[in-house]
């Protein structure tokens, strides 16, 4: 049971990652990203080309691929989901997930929906003895690179100016610039920043998941509730629900296995009835 | 007296707004000089609030120029608005939940030439000492309204916009308000006023300007408001 709830940390740990990301842009640009799923299988995809073709191993592709998604995010912000923000929320809708359409088609296009291999570095081939049980190092790795990746974000939103900066337009964008910040000027980063954990879950997926075109769809979704139940633009909420909902996942898996596809919305719903703003949302976000 | 009171800080001129297909402020023009206390009397929706949001830039639609500090601010974004010496105290005090009361204070950057010191707020403020490290929407109505003054004056702003700071207050926190505005009126600040307790507003401001359905109607001295403070009172409802 215990290893079964270290599995279920693990793959909270790409909730979280991924729910951050969502939540950060959510909170600073309005903006819902449906695309967040085809960046984080970018990001897999990314390093399958960089060993397969360029023989770039997972250590480099773990540093280049977010830095690199996140420039593109930046550029698509820059010229594309800026324009989202006044415009009726139908639009947002419509423009994130088509485009992450387009981009998985445009995978699938040249690589088939078929999984591709995807080693897993030597360095972290072996096991780890935890104690009670040994567990795959790789595994490990992960959840650490996610905690110490969600503890840093959170040491920046809360100990400095820019992560000040970041709280305040994510709460009141409106009046941020009614105090004489320019609060645009961050949107840009925010975003490839979002984008940049999408690529970084991605390639830390691709030597333990099946690195294909559908494997982001398949995630985003429950990625969604998990933002939902931490509670829309609350960046804590998300990043603790991200984590909880991979424990309790896999613990249902475990003694419900009937369950384990729709406990993750059985409680969202539960959850909304009981605060509809989410577990660490607020009332007031909502109008 | 010398030509920097007398010289306008604040010109709006043929100001109109509108929300969707209604409108809610139709041809403004006044005028407030360095150093006033001037208040916009009105009843709800008399187009007061839009009116400071147009002088902020928060504003969609809206026609007509705003001159801040000899410079036509029209077409300015928010923030650059703000950085010119514009501080803004909106209608729900906007007082961020997930700030503390010190972050809340040192969001802003410094935009005038005297910017108050966190020793001299914490000391006109005491209470907000005390609750430093609070999350700011933790504190009681009367002291976020206090935050929310504190904040401006913390930014040096050289115009204040302060959208009825006093709605909803118990006397004694509506007297303190009146006792931070009046020396801020000392130091030279200008403040821009949305008020509609008339007998406040005769006590704290030099002149009041009049709002109905989105014109002005009247621009009043103390003495006149005084003097007709009753039938104000009647026409405003209260």
């Amino acid at each position: 049971m215990l290893q079964q709830a270290f599995n279920g940390l693990v793959g909270g740990a790409f909730y979280a990652l991924l729910a951050l990301g969502l939540a950060v842009i959510f909170g600073m640009l309005g903006v819902v990203n449906f695309a967040h799923g085809a960046f984080y299988m970018l990001g897999a995809f990314a390093s399958y080309v960089l060993l397969d073709s360029f023989g770039v191993n997972f250590w480099v592709a773990l540093v280049v691929v977010p830095v690199v998604l996140g420039l593109a995010g930046a550029v698509l912000e820059r010229l594309f989901i800026r324009r989202l923000a006044p415009l009726d929320p139908l639009y947002n809708f419509l423009f994130t997930f088509g485009l992450a359409l387009i981009l998985q088609d445009l995978v699938k296009r040249e690589y088939g929906v078929q999984s591709q291999p995807y080693p897993r570095p030597d360095l972290l081939s072996g096991t780890v003895d935890l104690g009670l049980f040994g567990y795959p190092a790789y595994q490990v790795f992960v959840l650490a690179v996610s905690v110490v990746v969600c503890a840093a974000v959170w040491v920046v939103l809360t100990r400095t100016r820019v992560g000040m900066i970041v709280r305040a337009a994510t709460e009141r964008p409106e009046l941020t610039r009614a105090l004489g910040i320019d609060v645009a000027r961050w949107v840009t980063p925010v975003f490839g920043f979002g984008i940049a954990l999408a690529g970084l879950a991605g390639v830390l997926a691709a030597p333990m998941r099946a690195v294909n075109p559908l494997m982001g769809a398949d995630l985003i979704i429950t990625v969604f509730a998990v933002v939902v139940i931490g509670g829309l633009g609350s960046i804590f909420g998300s990043v603790t629900a991200g984590f909880a909902i991979g424990l309790i996942s896999a613990l249902g898996n475990l003694y419900v296995p009937a369950l384990s596809q729709t406990l993750v919305f059985i409680l969202m719903a539960a959850v909304l009835l009981w605060r509809p703003a989410g577990l660490f949302g607020r009332e007031e976000a909502l109008s | 007296m010398p030509s920097a009171e007398t010289e306008p800080i604040l010109g709006v001129v043929g100001l109109s707004a509108w929300y969707g297909e209604a409108q809610v402020l139709r041809d403004v023009s006044l005028q407030v000089r360095a150093g006033e206390i001037v208040t916009l009397v009105g009843r709800n929706g008399a187009g007061k609030t839009t009116l400071l949001r147009c002088l902020m830039g928060l504003q969609g639609r809206y026609a007509g120029a705003i001159y801040f500090r000899g410079t036509d601010i029209t077409k300015l974004p928010a923030h650059r608005r703000a950085r010119h010496g514009l501080g803004y105290v909106p209608d729900d005090r906007g007082v961020y939940s997930t700030l503390t009361v010190e972050e809340n204070l040192t969001l802003p950057p410094a935009v005038g030439p005297d910017p108050w010191p966190l020793a001299r707020v914490y000391e006109t403020f005491p209470r907000l000492r005390e609750r430093r490290s609070f999350p700011g929407t933790k504190l009681s109505g009367g002291e976020q309204q206090m935050l929310a003054l504190a904040r401006v004056l913390r930014m040096g702003a050289r115009l204040l916009l302060c959208d009825e700071p006093t709605e909803g207050l118990s006397p004694l926190i509506v007297q303190q308000i009146g006792e931070i505005l009046r020396e801020v009126k000392r130091q030279g600040t200008t403040v821009l006023l949305i008020e509609q307790n008339v007998h406040f507003a005769a006590t704290v401001a030099d002149r009041h300007y009049l709002l109905a359905e989105g014109r002005i109607v009247e621009s009043l001295d103390n003495d006149e408001m005084r003097a007709r403070e009753h039938e104000l009172l009647d026409y405003l409802g209260i």
